[in-house]
């Protein structure tokens, strides 16, 4: 009994260490006092390895994830004669919740653990630990620029995921299932206001992105470095950026459902 | 100028796991010359090259680096005194993203704002020396585990440091590497008037390039003294160290009941 007590204990204590550290490191980074000669290029470098390198599959789900509400919506909303309210109801799924949580939880998995696994390799070879004694700090050099390019590039890739998502259900709803054109977009304009909707939208995706990103680099930077290691840190950053995403859209819908 | 560039007293170091590494250890390290520190596998010869970078902080005692206390430095400044610092990772700890040219000049981009063509120069002044010019469009994973030493060579001194740190130079090289290894080290300490630290198990090869050597075992300095000194001591535990014997003070067997326990003992169940 006692000995599980303070296994629970060590356990906890273990859990709120590493929350501690990882959280020091989230404050170095933030921080930091920016070097624009330097610093930009890194980032705009891992603009393009997390962001653009992801638009594919956002672009591809998207497409397809509209194409299927407006599928799904549009026969349901028949049954009561209402597909006039196709476009609302597919642009406002999409840019409140679908579009800042599924953009988030697919970039978790094409650039967050990547990131993990190469940040944990880094310190596996011992790059992080000789740049350190080349008097480089390895969190200003790597873990900054891939911090601020994943904070930049998900709402980017968000607002991506909404345009083609509201693409693709134009294509169903009007191109194949012959919903008046005028109507899809009228209607779609009329429901849809840019200050809560969509910029609900994207404040969420910047959290969202964040988190994923500090999970990200943190599970590399402090993997063990032996080759389980950095598989189940892998495994982890994608696990709990996953969690965390879900979970704190939940509180941030309870936040701002009111506006909406 | 004082004559020791590292000055280690009365220090112990402590893992967060509870094991202790040193006990009261004290080691200088003389400007200038080439000094090989020894020790069986797993007595923190690595930890103790952490602790002169300072990456990790002694429990209790000191280490002075440039008569600076290492560990009592704010984060600034221990990052200015690194600067004058080289370390060789076992594996080279080459960025595997970037190329020769570009390993070797990352940290002159990082510290200096010098201009392409002078970091060209530079660059490849410090690869001649290692051999390894007509290597500079090379990717890390084309090297050679030798040639990536070298080339991690060529990086630690790109800056000029006072002190180069080498962590097992010569572990996992073929006799050729090795010797490379052993010539680049000596020579360059000499030509570059720079202060080396040897960690290594390789007796010979360390004994023959080193002006001084310490031997580490359970958590001490069990001698030190010139190479040759070395070589002549009766102490037992020495002579197991130098000469590789299988048993005598550091136990050939690993802590266990008795045989006769285990054979023919209770846990017995046939």
């Amino acid at each position: 009994m006692f000995n599980q007590l303070a296994l629970l204990g060590a356990w906890g204590i273990g859990n709120l260490r590493e929350l501690g550290r990882s959280g020091m490191m989230l404050f170095q980074v933030v921080v930091a006092r920016p070097n624009i000669r330097k610093g930009f290029p890194l980032v705009v470098q891992q603009v393009y390895s997390e962001g653009v390198l992801s638009l594919l599959i956002i672009v591809v789900s998207s497409l397809f994830i509209g194409m299927v509400l407006a599928l799904q919506g549009y026969h349901t909303l028949a049954k009561f004669g209402a597909t006039q309210e196709l476009g609302p109801l597919v642009a406002l799924s999409v840019t409140r919740e679908l579009g800042p949580v599924v953009a988030a939880i697919l970039f978790a998995g094409r650039a967050g653990s990547a990131m993990t696994a190469e940040i944990a390799l880094m310190k596996a070879t011992e790059q992080l630990e000789s740049m350190e004694m080349m008097a480089v700090d390895p969190v200003i050099r790597v873990i900054a620029p891939r911090f601020w390019g994943g904070v930049i590039s998900l709402p980017l890739l968000t607002m991506i995921f909404n345009i083609t998502a509201i693409y693709g259900a134009y294509l169903v709803g009007v191109q194949w299932l012959g919903l008046d054109n005028g109507v899809f977009w009228s209607n779609m304009q009329s429901s849809v206001t840019f200050s809560t909707d969509v910029m609900n939208g994207i404040i969420k995706s910047v959290v969202f992105g964040v988190a994923v990103i500090w999970i990200a680099v943190a599970q590399g930077y402090y993997a063990v470095p032996t080759s389980a290691g950095i598989a189940s840190a892998t495994t982890r950053s994608v696990v709990y950026a996953s969690l965390v995403i879900l979970g704190l859209d939940f509180i941030l819908t309870a936040m701002m459902i009111g506006g909406w | 100028m004082d004559e020791n560039l590292v000055e280690i007293s009365k220090m112990s170091f402590q893992h967060e796991s509870g094991k202790i590494v040193f006990q009261d250890v004290d080691i200088a390290i003389p400007r200038g010359k080439v000094t090989a520190i020894m020790g069986p596998s797993g007595t923190g010869k690595t930890t103790l090259l952490r602790l002169i970078g300072g990456q990790l902080a002694p429990t209790s005692g000191q280490i002075q680096v440039e008569q600076q206390v290492i560990h009592h430095l704010s984060h600034h400044e221990l990052y200015q005194i690194r600067k004058r610092m080289g370390m060789l990772f076992q594996t080279g700890g080459l960025f595997t993203h970037l190329n020769v040219y570009e390993n070797v000049a990352f940290p002159l981009r990082e510290h200096t704002r010098l201009s392409e063509p002078m970091i060209r120069t530079l660059v490849l002044m410090k690869l001649q020396m290692v051999g390894l010019r007509g290597a500079r469009d090379l990717m890390p994973s084309e090297l050679s585990g030798g040639m990536a030493r070298r080339v991690a060579l060529a990086r630690a001194i790109v800056l000029d440091p006072a002190l180069i740190m080498y962590d097992e130079p010569f572990a996992g090289q073929d006799p050729i590497s090795m010797g490379v290894l052993m010539k680049l080290i000596r020579t360059m300490n000499d030509s570059l008037k720079l202060t080396s630290v040897i960690v290594s198990h390789d007796v010979q090869e360390a004994l023959s390039i080193s002006d001084y050597a310490y031997i580490i075992s359970n958590k001490q300095i069990i001698g030190h003294g010139t190479p040759q000194s070395i070589l002549e001591n009766t102490s037992p535990q020495l002579q197991q160290f130098i000469q590789g014997l299988p048993d005598g003070p550091v136990p050939f067997d690993y802590p266990a009941v008795p045989l006769a326990e285990d054979f023919l003992g209770e846990g017995l169940n046939v």
